[in-house]
């Protein structure tokens, strides 16, 4: 006689012998890891170093269907995707609570961007429903999605093509349990997305990481203006250095940081602005006050500074694409032009006053 | 914070049947509900993320959906392409 082993996963022993699995959860049709709802070190540490872009793109668990607390068939089905910085956020959330997780192959990205490419979607989350067998673990047909889900999911077409009826859940994994408790209603908190001091924060690590390009370009520059000056390497190549570095500076991490209380609605704006108030505070106190040499400083820095304020709209949870075609095609020709007449008159600068 | 005022987000109340979907999946409360049917509210706060566009059963929205992100837009601008969130490394990242 031949026993059929359907293979589910992650079928105990799971994949890996992952550090956030705890025993396991029985079903009708094989064992289930049950997740650990406490994080360690190990998963704080994971978490600082991709927030700085350490192993980002490869931080991610295995998809599948994983079990919190000790769920029955009865129990909520919540989805996700299978980065673990957010896979960590969710089951941190889930203590107390019995549930079912069912997470996607995001390829280890987020919900919200996920779903903007398409991977967090329709066709993903049919497949893994049919991949993990999810009618023969639980008995009813709803899904929990995250809202954010609903760039790339679309509820009628899953119920179509799979039976199975999404209902859009809070943004954020910390509403679970009073979304889950209040009887899947959920507040207009829960349904807002925000922009917060501490939500910006976070994604400056990565904006800083980010500038690198622009950071060797910017030295090598320095390296060039001090070459082709009389004295090498004294103050003039410092001050150069401290005044791009602080251009990047406002544009990557003082813009993101003060962003509300920066007019403007154009990140181009906002960011040239920082730029201009950086380079004309660092002139007044640093620099001999002479309008050619401020020229060229200034066409430097707040074009890089705006630029790298433009990037920042990708980490923002409010700008539109119309909004961000129009701000490239208007400001990158000047942005590009403002630094390019910045390096040549620097060079002129350089050359001809040998100052 | 409000954003430029290039939005492209269209819906057509005669489709609209009411389902109240894309209040539910809007994340900025673009939409309010009047005689039973939604209706554009803050027309302003929108960011074309697209899930009431993706959400409604009777395609009675349009809203130009993409990532506001530049370098999805300069990744396309290069690659004479949609604005794309990816590297081109083929695993589907981001380049962050």
């Amino acid at each position: 006689m031949k026993l059929e082993i359907k293979k589910i996963e992650p079928l105990l022993p799971p994949v890996g012998n992952e550090q956030w699995i705890e025993g396991s959860v029985s079903t009708k049709i094989g064992k289930v890891g049950k997740i650990k709802t406490k994080l360690d070190w190990k998963d704080t540490l994971g978490g600082f170093k991709v927030r700085w872009g350490m192993n980002r793109m490869n931080y991610r668990i295995e998809p599948g269907i994983y079990a919190a607390g000790n769920p029955s068939p009865d129990s909520p089905v919540l989805v996700s995707a299978n980065y673990k910085l957010t896979f960590d956020i969710l089951r941190k959330n889930l203590s107390g609570i019995d549930a079912w997780v069912l997470i996607l192959d995001t390829k280890g990205v987020n919900v919200w961007c996920a779903a903007g490419k398409g991977t967090f979607g329709t066709k993903e989350l049919v497949n893994r429903i049919k991949k993990v067998h999810l009618e023969k673990i639980v008995s009813h047909n709803t899904l929990i999605l995250p809202q954010l889900g609903a760039v790339g999911v679309s509820a009628f077409e899953t119920a179509k093509k799979s039976g199975f009826k999404v209902v859009y859940g809070p943004v954020r994994a910390d509403d679970l349990s009073e979304y889950l408790k209040n009887g899947l209603q959920k507040t207009e908190k829960m349904s807002r997305v925000f922009f917060h001091l501490k939500d910006r924060l976070a994604v400056v690590p990565i904006e800083l990481v980010g500038t690198k390009k622009i950071f060797i370009i910017l030295s090598a520059l320095c390296v060039l203006f001090e070459l082709i000056s009389t004295q090498v390497f004294g103050a003039a190549f410092w001050k150069d250095y401290a005044l791009f570095m602080g251009g990047i500076l406002s544009g990557a991490v003082l813009t993101p940081i003060l962003l509300p209380l920066i007019p403007f609605r154009s990140f181009a704006l906002k960011g040239f602005l920082m730029g201009t108030i950086w380079v004309s505070f660092f002139t007044y106190f640093f620099l001999p006050h002479l309008p050619l040499p401020f020229a060229a400083d200034f066409l430097l820095t707040a074009s890089v500074s705006s630029y790298l304020a433009v990037n920042f709209t990708g980490a923002t949870t409010f700008t539109s694409l119309s909004g961000v075609k129009k701000e490239l095609k208007i400001g990158l020709p000047l942005m590009l032009g403002g630094f390019g007449i910045g390096i040549i008159l620097k060079l002129l600068i350089r050359l001809l006053v040998l100052s | 914070m409000k954003y430029l005022k290039t939005i492209t987000l269209e819906l057509n109340s005669q489709k609209c049947i009411g389902c109240r979907m894309c209040l539910e999946v809007c994340p900025h409360q673009v939409f309010g509900f009047e005689n039973k049917k939604a209706f554009i509210k803050n027309k302003d706060q929108c960011m074309e993320c697209g899930a009431c566009d993706k959400n409604c059963p009777v395609h009675a929205i349009s809203a130009g959906k993409g990532v506001g992100c530049a370098a999805a837009v300069i990744n396309g601008m290069l690659r004479k392409t949609e604005p794309s969130c990816d590297c081109g490394n083929g695993n589907g990242g981001c380049c962050g």
